[in-house]
């Protein structure tokens, strides 16, 4: 019998450790909450900086778990983690006990609850809405207000629960801006004559190709981009929404009347991660994600022999990174299993 | 707007109050304002919800008003709040209920300073004792007196004569509530619903009968602002922002603004007759303007006091529209007479002049 190993979280990181595993002849065991596999890339529309549709990816990560050697156990989570001599036994909620001679845990990232940010008026002011909330809608080919009808002038708000002392989240969730600009550009290739204008306090396009989307949707498409927090949002009596911001480059405060608001939710640790490090005593950082040995030299690795991170359970990551990283694991479980180096 | 969302806030910003044995004290500025209004505060607390609420003759202003307008130094100011705990002490109670807002943000902001620099407070003990000889021990509880009137709300809802109902329509009176900045905008967690979308007034509103309107400039300051009036200067941007305010709610057709702070109140009604007198422009329906409101004047209404005992006539802008709707019956001629009957004449003789 080969050796056995436990992927906890079947989205694009657990389903790329999971694959590559499976291929170097592992038995792979890979656990998932929901009830199919494909995590937050089930809700996108299109991946920037390429707008590949978010469908491409998932067929690909489908048919890295197709082969041989995976157990896909979903909706079901882990209870209970027990770490034996060389081994560790989990407990799934289902009432299976998995033995594992390494884990992988791949629990990903939570879209930080925009109710929090309070001044926002999520969940209170209709046509507030999440990014999350318009992919869903670019999903669906219909961006409506919540009255029917359709917007003409929207707001991007950028950092939402990232970057911000008041929620406790210092850290930048590094694909918010970029996340920013594809909708911006989205929304203007769906609705030709809508206004967009996006908040941001810097633009952080680090990634290959982002700045020239960014440019792209200035040059193109006409969004304007305003260097400035939004402070507060309210509803007049037609049902507009109202935003403060301050324009930090014109040096003034600025009202402006919006039909609908987006905000760019950042990246948190997941409840999920939050609950397995409790359980198996894993380290977490000051930013809540799970820590990793090193972060130069052993970012795959944790502070428990035998237990490997992959993907956005340790810091927000795009889907390129988060696959890498995902085969970073694989490459250290490999070397862990065959010359006991963790 | 969801009201399930606002609720989920609300819950959110759960504060402890106090249930009985009070220390109150009065505000700087109120008794000139709206002298009603504490009044009738101490009235409703005593005299129908049987409370024990104790006042000490000694105590003085908090500073605050002072410190916020840069004359007081803080070390001042904390040393003045240190000698209104020690009277609290001297007399024996622990839950203390400021009427102003500026002071019950005074207050949590000293206490909440103490609680992370201790070295402040032994410094302030210290300062104390060589000035007065006092020592005190820190409030156990502190909430504002709209706090207390707000967790007392459906107590004086059962005992209620009127309610925030148009009686002719029998429409909910639509209602501003507009809280003080020092309330919670400091420490939303210190406010009953937080600082985003505050409870404090809007739960009242609710259970007397009203509805409470949600317009886009909820937030914004009433005009006081400290330095905004007190420096001449800038009085004219004090004028603004409460015009600003104006112009927003009026499309909602308020009938009434309820408030919570000793500025607030007098900003929102006098710059109603002075925003006429400039502009000839009026807020309310029928070209009246909108009457403007303490929450105890309201309780007050609510549990049947007379208007005037409450203190109405010192309003700017007539109150009267609010009480034709809700029913309440008032004498016109003794509206600025004293309880004897004397001294209508001599008004209406001034009036002439």
């Amino acid at each position: 019998m080969g050796k056995q190993i436990v992927v906890i979280g079947a989205g694009v990181a657990g389903m790329e450790a999971a694959g590559q595993l499976a291929k170097f002849g592992y038995e792979v065991s890979l656990i998932e909450k929901e009830k199919s596999s494909g995590g937050h890339i089930n809700n996108w529309y299109k991946l920037f900086p390429d707008r590949r549709n978010s469908s491409e990816v998932k067929e690909y990560l489908d048919s890295v778990i197709s082969g041989k050697g995976i157990k896909m156990i979903a909706g079901t989570t882990i209870e209970k983690v027990t770490r034996g001599k060389n081994h560790f036994l989990l407990d799934t909620a289902g009432g299976e006990q998995l033995t594992a001679d390494a884990v992988v845990i791949a629990t990903g990232f939570d879209l930080f609850k925009s109710s929090r940010k309070e001044e926002y008026g999520y969940g209170i002011y209709d046509n507030v809405i999440t990014s999350a909330d318009l992919e869903d809608m670019f999903r669906k080919g219909s961006i409506k207000k919540a009255d029917g009808s359709t917007p003409g002038k929207f707001g991007l708000v950028h950092c939402v629960g990232s970057r911000d002392e008041k929620v406790g989240n210092l850290y930048c969730s590094k694909l918010c801006c970029v996340t920013a600009v594809k909708q911006a550009i989205e929304i203007r290739e769906h609705l030709s004559d809508s206004k967009v204008f996006c908040f941001y306090m810097d633009m952080r396009m680090g990634g290959a190709y982002y700045e020239e989307l960014y440019r792209e949707a200035q040059e193109v498409w006409g969004v304007n981009f305003i260097r400035g927090k939004v402070s507060e949002a309210s509803e007049s009596i037609n049902k507009k929404l109202i935003v403060k911001v301050e324009d930090t480059l014109a040096g003034r405060p600025l009202k402006m009347e919006l039909d609908m608001l987006v905000l760019m939710a950042g990246m948190e640790m997941s409840e999920g991660g939050k609950q397995i490090s409790q359980m198996a005593g894993l380290n977490t950082g000051e930013n809540r994600f799970f820590l990793p040995a090193d972060h130069h030299f052993g970012s795959n690795k944790s502070n428990i022999k035998g237990i490997f991170y992959a993907g956005t359970c340790t810091a927000p990551m795009n889907i390129t990174e988060t696959i890498s990283h995902a085969r970073g694991a694989v490459s250290d479980v490999i070397d862990y299993l065959n010359n006991g180096v963790s | 707007m969801k009201l399930e969302g606002k609720k989920a806030v609300w819950s959110e910003y759960q504060k402890e109050i106090a249930d009985d044995n009070y220390f109150y004290v009065r505000s700087c500025i109120r008794q000139n304002f709206f002298p009603g209004s504490e009044v009738a505060f101490l009235k409703i607390m005593k005299e129908e919800l049987k409370k024990d609420v104790y006042e000490h003759p000694c105590h003085t202003t908090c500073s605050g008003i002072g410190y916020h307008a840069d004359v007081v130094p803080v070390d001042t100011a904390m040393t003045v709040v240190a000698r209104q705990f020690a009277m609290m002490t001297e007399a024996g109670y622990k839950n203390y209920v400021p009427s102003c807002i500026t002071s019950f943000g005074l207050y949590t902001e000293i206490l909440e300073t103490w609680h992370h620099f201790p070295e402040v407070e032994a410094k302030v003990r210290e300062y104390l004792r060589k000035a007065t000889g006092r020592e005190f021990e820190k409030p156990q509880n502190l909430a504002h007196a709209s706090d207390v009137i707000f967790k007392f709300r459906k107590e004086i809802a059962a005992k209620a004569k009127f309610k925030l109902i148009n009686k002719n329509t029998g429409a909910p009176l639509k209602v501003v509530d507009h809280i003080g900045c020092h309330y919670a905008k400091m420490f939303p967690s210190k406010g009953v619903g937080g600082a985003e979308y505050p409870y404090v007034l809007a739960g009242m509103i609710e259970e007397w009968g009203g509805e409470v309107i949600d317009y886009p400039e909820r937030r914004h300051c009433c005009g006081f602002g400290f330095r905004q009036y007190l420096v001449q200067a800038n009085r004219g941007f004090s004028i603004a922002c409460s015009k600003e305010k104006f112009e927003s709610m009026k499309p909602f057709k308020p009938d009434m603004i309820i408030t919570n702070c000793p500025g607030c109140p007098m900003f929102l009604d006098r710059w109603q007759y002075v925003i006429n007198e400039m502009e000839g422009k009026k807020y309310g329906q029928n070209n009246e303007g909108i009457p403007v409101f303490t929450y105890e004047e309201v309780a007050g209404l609510v549990l049947g006091y007379d208007p005037w005992d409450l203190g109405l006539q010192m309003h700017q802008t007539d109150c009267e529209p609010v009480l034709d709707k809700m029913g309440i019956e008032y004498d016109p001629e003794m509206k600025h007479s004293l309880k004897s009957g004397l001294g209508n004449s001599r008004i209406k003789n001034l009036i002439t002049i």
